[in-house]
């Protein structure tokens, strides 16, 4: 049985210490009821109360949602789409050209991303406001859901879609019962991950969204430009305990479903043997 | 007929909404600013056909990127961005490596809930967690607290509003990208060469110079180049956490965008900035594909 060395142990203490300490202060201090936030002054709830009766802060909040979800969903679709034609479609013309675009927007600075984007709806006539936002957040979000997907279906066995096709079924069968199925997972953590990208998203948001949209953290930003708030702090707390039942319960769902392969499997040896 | 409908849509899309903007980036970029909207000159006229295009290509010039070169803010930002790039991938690298070192040699059962808790913080706000080390380094904050209440300072430390600040900021933010990369390259690694390089006289010290530090010596790069390329063109951490001194590029952009609404001269500042980045891009690019070949 193998154990923590002594110097390891530090190690990972300290780390793991400097990467919560800061969530944990601010989770603690949410709770604090003086208006001055690094003085405890007693336990009180009354940030929260203030925040749910703040109605830029909801509608910020509901604004983000939408975009969210609804740039996710096409990400998901576009960047799917992306990652079976450079897994899939062999050589065709402007090949490196469009690899290039997949992985560029993933090193991109977002002041960059964003400027260009700005020009290009202001080249155009766009209105900024909720569309622009999603539009931009689809075009960076599809190339992080690509390389996720991209990445199970190059593990894959394409013997599987070729059996299907040979036993009868139409390109577009195939793909739904088979190859989908399979790569589903990766499109769920690619869904995931462009729907966090897009909640947490400030800078491409300041740029894209114009006077008529406020996404929640361009609304903490402008709040938090001026100092530490308490207001903000709660806000903090639900965002940190909203992502971190969501994480936890997602690993205990692959965990579990591992745990019932591996019986699956054995119980198929079983039948062999 | 339906491979070039699953080809051509992601393309046009990128195309569109990739490549196309930066195109115009570069277009307004040689234009100069002018006080209307929008708020640069010249604009294309389609009506005046052909011979519009070309006094449309006559009016563009090199202006703004001289101006950058002459008014020594912009260098200066330049110079400056790389730096603190450069400072905090060493010190990234530095805290990162022994928390990868240990994760990598903890006890099997462990590892992936180590891997969990470092991932974990990556999901949640990036906003967030820059804005919560505001109330830790503030004069009056929990850091100054803490350290007086002990004794250890009479006077409140001055971080926030320094570099040093921004320096934590991104060491803080960045951490995972440098961990994760160098885990999977320490996981990997035989212990038993550890092993023979002892029996072969070796002191731990030496034996982890020059056995385990060059084996994750891909690990190493790919980490510090997943944290030195985002944080060239970092714009949330200096202008939360670091002061009205500390320059850097993203920051600069930003004002010359909504501040002083020079779109010319941002777009110039972000062609300078795609330029500079497409080098270590490209380091990046090569280290990733050596390691592939290496592995398959």
């Amino acid at each position: 049985m193998k154990r923590f060395s002594w110097f390891n142990a530090t190690s990972l203490t300290l780390g793991f210490a400097f990467l919560y300490m800061p969530m944990v202060i601010l989770v603690i201090y949410s709770f604090n009821s003086s208006k001055l936030v690094t003085v405890w002054a007693g336990f009180s709830t009354k940030w929260y109360g203030e925040l749910l009766q703040n109605d830029a802060f909801l509608d910020a909040a509901w604004v983000t949602i939408k975009v969210a979800v609804t740039s996710s969903t096409f990400a998901t679709v576009l960047g799917t789409m992306a990652a079976i034609v450079l897994v899939r479609a062999g050589r065709f013309y402007g090949r490196t050209l469009f690899s290039g675009m997949i992985y560029a927007p993933l090193v991109m600075p977002e002041v960059i991303t964003g400027l260009s984007l700005l020009l290009l709806f202001i080249g155009i006539g766009l209105d900024r406001g909720v569309l622009t936002i999603v539009l931009a957040h689809t075009t960076f979000s599809m190339c992080y859901v690509s390389v996720v997907v991209s990445s199970r279906l190059v593990s894959f066995d394409q013997s599987l879609e070729e059996a299907a096709l040979d036993l009868g079924c139409s390109p577009f069968q195939a793909f739904r019962l088979v190859t989908l199925p399979i790569i589903a997972p990766a499109v769920i953590s690619g869904w995931l991950l462009a729907f966090t990208l897009s909640l947490d998203d400030l800078v491409i948001a300041a740029f894209t969204a114009g006077p008529s949209a406020t996404t929640l953290p361009m609304k903490i930003w402008s709040s938090v430009r001026l100092g530490v708030s308490p207001e903000i702090n709660a806000l903090s707390t639900i965002m940190i305990a909203i992502v971190a039942t969501g994480v936890i319960a997602a690993s205990l769902i692959s965990k579990r479903s591992a745990v019932r392969q591996r019986a699956e499997e054995q119980a198929a040896e079983r039948v062999e043997a | 007929m339906r491979r070039f409908f699953l080809i051509a849509v992601p393309y046009m899309w990128l195309l569109a909404l990739f490549m196309v903007p930066f195109i115009i980036v570069f277009k307004i970029s040689l234009s100069d600013t002018a006080l209307a909207i929008p708020p640069y000159t010249p604009t294309l006229d389609f009506a005046a056909g052909w011979q519009g295009f070309k006094s449309f290509l006559s009016e563009l010039d090199w202006e703004n990127y001289v101006f950058l070169t002459e008014d020594d803010l912009y260098w200066k930002a330049y110079i400056s961005s790389f730096k603190i790039a450069l400072t905090s991938t060493i010190l990234t690298l530095l805290v990162g490596y022994p928390i990868a070192y240990g994760m990598a040699r903890a006890p099997h059962e462990w590892r992936a809930t180590l891997l969990m808790l470092v991932i974990l913080p990556f999901w949640t706000s990036f906003l967030i967690r820059v804005y919560s080390w505001m109330g830790i380094l503030s004069q009056e904050g929990y850091l100054n607290q803490f350290l007086m209440s002990f004794g250890l300072i009479s006077e409140p430390l001055i971080i926030l509003n320094t570099n040093i600040a921004v320096y934590i900021g991104i060491v803080y933010t960045y951490l995972p990208f440098m961990i994760l990369p160098i885990y999977s390259a320490l996981e990997k690694m035989d212990e038993s060469l550890l092993e023979a390089a002892e029996d072969l006289g070796c002191s731990r010290f030496t034996a982890f110079w020059l056995v385990t530090i060059p084996l994750s010596k891909q690990g190493i790069i790919a980490g510090s180049f997943l944290v030195f390329i985002p944080a060239l063109g970092e714009f949330v951490i200096p202008s939360l956490l670091g002061g009205s001194k500390t320059l850097m590029i993203g920051k600069v952009l930003w004002e010359e965008f909504f501040s002083n609404r020079d779109w010319p001269v941002a777009s110039a500042v972000a062609v300078i900035l795609l330029l500079i980045l497409v080098i270590p891009i490209i380091l990046f690019q090569r280290n990733e594909q050596k390691q592939r070949e290496a592995e398959g």
